[in-house]
């Protein structure tokens, strides 16, 4: 970390001044790292219209944290992990299994999983307010070696885009026509969903479940109001959730803010401008 | 582009038997969708399948594709013997595009065709490679379109495109004609033709529109959930059967 900390010496802010402020030196790399990852899911979840999936997730990942904390696990984190992911997979099934609408199985799940969440949370009179800091999160309490684990997995996730993407993505566009060129569309799916599984789970503690699936929307969301292909569709989804990021970090330094809330916030602002430019483009 | 001639790298029957369907039978749940489908695909030959909506045609092809389990058996025949399983080029029912979505030709197109990463700048390689493909249907100048502002004639010739690269045995086109204007229609089926006497492949394709069989197929089938009628489009036309299946239908619709 210490290459890190003297590069931020280097910026003219307060904070920024040697051998202080370390916990804002911290969440200024941990933003750096979070919101190009999600900047990249974001394209997908889009493209894939899956939203509602994402949000679902986080809800799955909440119960996960709730039976690890009941297990007795120093870090429930993992257990939210193994949830999120078996979950993952097993939403992927039912989708492709059933003929229901997408939206109602996941309505189904969801509300199951929070329900369970909840159940456990509160049984023998169990108190839910040890939980709040889940549901709104806190950038500046990151250490170190969790930012390590999001390098590790923004690395995975990038080099999953780079192996799996086009497959993806022609799943999402027509299952049937990307199954009569050999790719395997439950499978490519299910490992997508695993992986918003994943990065939801973890970065939940540090953006806030209630904000965490805007940083999953918007940004490709926005960035879809100006693209014209996929090299921009990225380029505009990753460059405005790393500037939100930042801006939004910084905001909440300032004013002490929540900084999940400021970030989504930014990102709306941001929506709402590429919005009416779309607008006024169609016109 | 090279030139595939029959029996070398491209496909080739020698006028044998190209697919050969035999009591075919698929159910979903407890629901029949297809009994005791019979029937031959011929080298070089245009096949087109008719039939009311919900006959079960989309599940037909989706069958010989392989993607659906089913009863009965479906053969390949290929030039030397050769049993194994056929390239088949695959056209589906015009998938929806939202105006926005930000997909261009290009993308789309190499994502199906190519390991390279779409949302990475393309190599100049690839991107000649799309071209070529695309100018098989007269469609190169399309491809930094995206594919939500097409028109129904054009994302056909795309999809058109995709299905012919790699060239396949046989080629299956779900409702080709469906959202495509008159012009367009003229232009897909003449476009149909030419790859039939260049390429020498078979061409399977179901349609709703009656008034142009003539004009290109060799064969029409009638199907509703089994095989109700094959022959010549006039002899299928003018059949007791066709005017069962259709006029039936038109019967009840007209009098609710």
């Amino acid at each position: 970390m210490e290459w890190w900390y003297s590069l931020v010496e280097l910026l003219p802010f307060e904070w920024a001044a040697p051998g202080s402020m370390y916990f804002m030196k911290n969440a200024l790399l941990a933003v750096l790292v979070i919101s190009p990852l999600f900047g990249l899911l974001s394209t997908m979840v889009v493209t894939n219209r899956m939203s509602f999936f994402s949000d679902a997730l986080g809800h799955s990942a909440f119960t996960g944290i709730a039976i690890g904390t009941l297990c007795g696990f120093a870090d429930p984190m993992w257990m939210a992990v193994l949830l999120a992911a078996v979950f993952a997979l097993l939403f992927t099934y039912v989708r492709r299994r059933s003929h229901m609408a997408s939206d109602t199985v996941i309505g189904v799940f969801s509300s199951t999983a929070v329900a369970l969440g909840i159940f456990i949370a509160t049984l023998d009179g169990g108190s839910f307010t040890k939980f709040n800091s889940l549901l709104i999160g806190d950038i500046l309490s990151v250490e170190p070696e969790k930012i390590g684990l999001l390098a590790v997995i923004l690395l995975v996730v990038i080099l999953l885009w780079l192996a799996a993407f086009n497959g993806l993505m022609l799943s999402s566009i027509h299952p049937a026509l990307a199954d009569s060129r050999g790719i395997r569309v439950f499978w490519q799916e299910a490992v997508f969903s695993m992986a918003i599984a994943v990065v939801v789970t973890v970065s939940m503690t540090w953006v806030g479940l209630l904000v965490i699936n805007s940083l999953l929307v918007l940004p490709a969301a926005a960035g879809r109001n100006l693209a014209r292909n996929m090299r921009q569709f990225h380029l505009f989804s990753i460059l405005a959730a790393v500037v939100a990021g930042i801006a939004g970090l910084m905001t909440s330094f300032h004013i002490s803010s929540s900084a999940g809330a400021s970030i989504t916030l930014y990102l709306a602002l941001w929506f709402a401008l590429t919005f009416l430019f779309r607008q006024s483009r169609a016109s | 582009m090279s030139v595939h001639k029959h029996g070398d790298a491209g496909p080739g029957c020698a006028g044998s038997c190209c697919l050969k369907v035999t009591d075919l039978g698929v159910n979903f749940g407890s629901e029949e969708i297809l009994h005791d489908v019979s029937f031959h695909l011929h080298c070089g030959e245009i096949v087109a399948l008719i039939g009311p909506n919900g006959a079960g045609k989309s599940s037909l092809f989706r069958t010989i594709l392989g993607q659906i389990p089913h009863t009965g058996t479906i053969e390949f025949q290929r030039a030397g013997g050769d049993k194994t399983r056929p390239l088949i080029g695959y056209v589906p029912q015009s998938p929806s595009f939202d105006r926005g979505d930000p997909v261009s030709v290009f993308d789309f197109f190499s994502a199906a065709i190519h390991r390279w990463p779409v949302f990475l700048p393309a190599p100049k390689k690839l991107r000649e490679r799309v071209k070529t493909c695309l100018a098989r249907v007269h469609g190169d100048a399309l491809m930094d379109k995206r594919m939500g502002a097409l028109s129904g004639g054009e994302l056909q010739r795309v999809l058109l495109a995709l299905a012919l690269e790699p060239l396949p045995h046989i080629l299956v086109l779900d409702e080709p004609l469906s959202g495509v204007d008159i012009d367009g229609e003229k232009q897909l089926l003449d476009m149909l033709d030419e790859i039939r006497t260049n390429y020498d492949l078979s061409i399977l394709l179901s349609t709703h529109d009656f008034a142009t069989l003539d004009q290109y197929a060799d064969k029409v089938l009638l199907l509703k959930h089994q095989i109700l009628k094959v022959g010549t489009p006039a002899e299928v036309l003018s059949s007791p059967e066709f005017q069962a299946v259709f006029h039936l239908d038109l019967g009840k619709g007209g009098r609710r």
